[in-house]
């Protein structure tokens, strides 16, 4: 037991307190660095796990010199990061919600830019016997067949198309222990699918680039009702004084100009386009 | 069990060869955690000592309450600090979404409980044993508190590393704070959560390994220190 300590302890208060304070400093100004010129988008998980950005952003950067951070959610959580003001650019894929996040005044303008394509998966064996290109007509029989199907339920685009589906094909809601509810993302959802052998629907994007596929196999596609097309919006600058306007407006315009475009229909995982540009000019 | 090869085979690749994105995303991780560990136990140590030896009204509650923050759901931490810090909420002005100190705040949050409830029972511990001593000598409160953090500072920093663990191994705030990005928040544990929801386990796994071994060898770091500073300082 040593009563003096006095010295001791200060030097290692002192210490601890520098260490403390240093760590905040460099954090400080990792953040004042940071805040050159970027803007930060709220995307999909299906275009940056796709692995779309990683060919896009250089290549805007080069261009512009903007850096742009990008956030990937469901499109319902990343247009509620819009409504907040967390991003500066939206970029999602659900075109009634999008349009209905401008007619609120949230977005300045809803710009089409590509699109995709969904797809239904599901086991090899297909006990559903769903196999074909009408996905009405297979959603039917996997309900029929009360065989295993995942749902997103997660307020994603593919969610919303998803629940659209089941509507057209009659079905108001679907129910029962087959239809499992993951509530998490689309790569999540198909870890789920393979680990159950359930059917699930997902966009071609992260299909291609998912690795974890054990049995499944695509089911359905090619169906006109499976298009899936993304919107890119500025967030008002009215609504939340702080969204990098002209930076934000740089990168809208630059994905719907002929050199984005471009970029987008450049992107190939093993040969095969992920995103089909469609911008109107 | 052949993944589990695979992804050692393939954690090892990474190590060996790491290209720059990997090694930023581990010395960010590193980086990050090794801050909200300091900045926690900065306040943490203090206010576990305090609890210690302090007699005031709400002491035993407060007791209970910090034992209890030590099972605080991260994932609440996450969503508390994120409406704190969006532009919508208190904080938004500050413009820290998505960086790199809003993990640290979030970290912090979740670092200073556990500190603070370890280090209380590390200081109390102490204080039985010296209090009749401490007492007998006329020392006060403040100094009390010093002295035993002085004398328990060994102990104190295994509580240390137990906060570096919780903060480093944390993925649920992180990513709702961080957002994942690419390049600017993306560390060990999102990038894992990222690599397994892309349906590539065995990266993940490998991305995992790594993770374990930076861990392993802060705290192989902190006990060289210990037993260093121990011989030194008899």
């Amino acid at each position: 037991m040593d009563l003096n300590i006095a010295m001791n302890f200060r030097r290692l208060a002192v210490t601890w307190m520098a260490a403390a304070v240093a760590a905040s400093t460099i954090l400080a100004v990792k953040d004042a660095n940071a805040q050159e010129t970027f803007i930060t988008v709220a995307s999909t998980t299906s275009t940056e796990q796709s692995g779309l950005f990683k060919q896009l952003l250089p290549e805007f950067k080069k261009a512009t010199g903007i850096e742009a951070r990008v956030v990937a959610l469901g499109t319902g959580q990343a247009l509620d990061m819009g409504r907040r003001g967390d991003a500066d650019v939206v970029f999602v894929h659900d075109k009634v919600a999008e349009e209905k996040f401008v007619a609120d005044g949230f977005g300045v303008k809803r710009l089409e830019v590509m699109y995709n394509d969904f797809i239904v998966v599901g086991p090899k064996a297909d006990p559903a016997a769903a196999k074909g290109k009408d996905i009405l007509a297979a959603l039917k029989k996997i309900e029929a067949s009360k065989a295993p199907f995942a749902s997103r339920a997660d307020k994603s685009g593919t969610h919303a198309a998803e629940l659209r589906y089941w509507k057209a094909a009659g079905i108001e809601k679907p129910q029962g222990a087959w239809y499992r509810e993951t509530g998490s993302g689309m790569g999540p959802t198909l870890n789920t699918a393979s680990a159950m052998n359930a059917y699930a629907l997902t966009d071609r994007g992260t299909w291609l680039s998912f690795k974890n596929r054990g049995e499944l196999v695509i089911v359905v596609e090619g169906d006109q009702r499976l298009f899936n097309q993304y919107g890119v919006m500025l967030v008002n600058p009215a609504k939340h004084a702080h969204v990098k306007k002209e930076a934000g407006q740089k990168f809208v315009d630059w994905v719907v100009s002929p050199a984005g475009q471009a970029a987008i229909a450049a992107y190939k995982i093993d040969g095969e386009q992920l995103f089909f540009p469609n911008a109107k000019p | 069990m052949f993944e589990i090869f695979a992804s050692l085979k393939l954690a090892l690749d990474l190590m060996a060869n790491g290209n720059a994105e990997f090694v930023r995303v581990v010395a960010l991780s590193l980086e990050l955690s090794l801050a909200a560990a300091v900045l926690g136990s900065a306040i943490g140590l203090p206010l576990g000592a305090i609890v210690a030896i302090g007699r005031f009204p709400g002491r035993r509650s407060l007791i209970v309450a910090l034992n209890a923050l030590l099972g605080l759901p991260s994932v609440v931490v996450g969503l508390v600090v994120y409406l704190m810090l969006s532009r919508a909420g208190p904080l938004g002005s500050w413009g820290l979404l998505f960086t790199p100190g809003a993990i640290v705040i979030a970290q912090t949050v979740l670092v200073i409980p556990i500190v603070a409830a370890l280090a209380r029972q590390v200081v109390e511990d102490a204080w039985n044993e010296y209090a009749e001593q401490l007492r007998s000598l006329g020392v006060g409160t403040g100094r009390a508190v010093r002295t035993l953090l002085w004398d328990t500072r060994f102990s104190l920093l295994t509580v240390a590393l137990a906060g570096f663990g919780r903060a480093a191994s944390e993925v649920g705030a992180v990513m709702i704070v961080g957002g994942n990005i690419d390049g600017v928040t993306r560390v060990m544990t999102t990038a894992i959560a990222l690599e397994t929801s892309k349906g590539d386990l065995p990266l993940a796994l490998a991305l995992g390994i790594v993770l374990i071994l930076v861990v392993l060898a802060v705290n192989a770091g902190a006990y060289a220190i210990r037993e260093w500073s121990a011989i030194r300082h008899g």
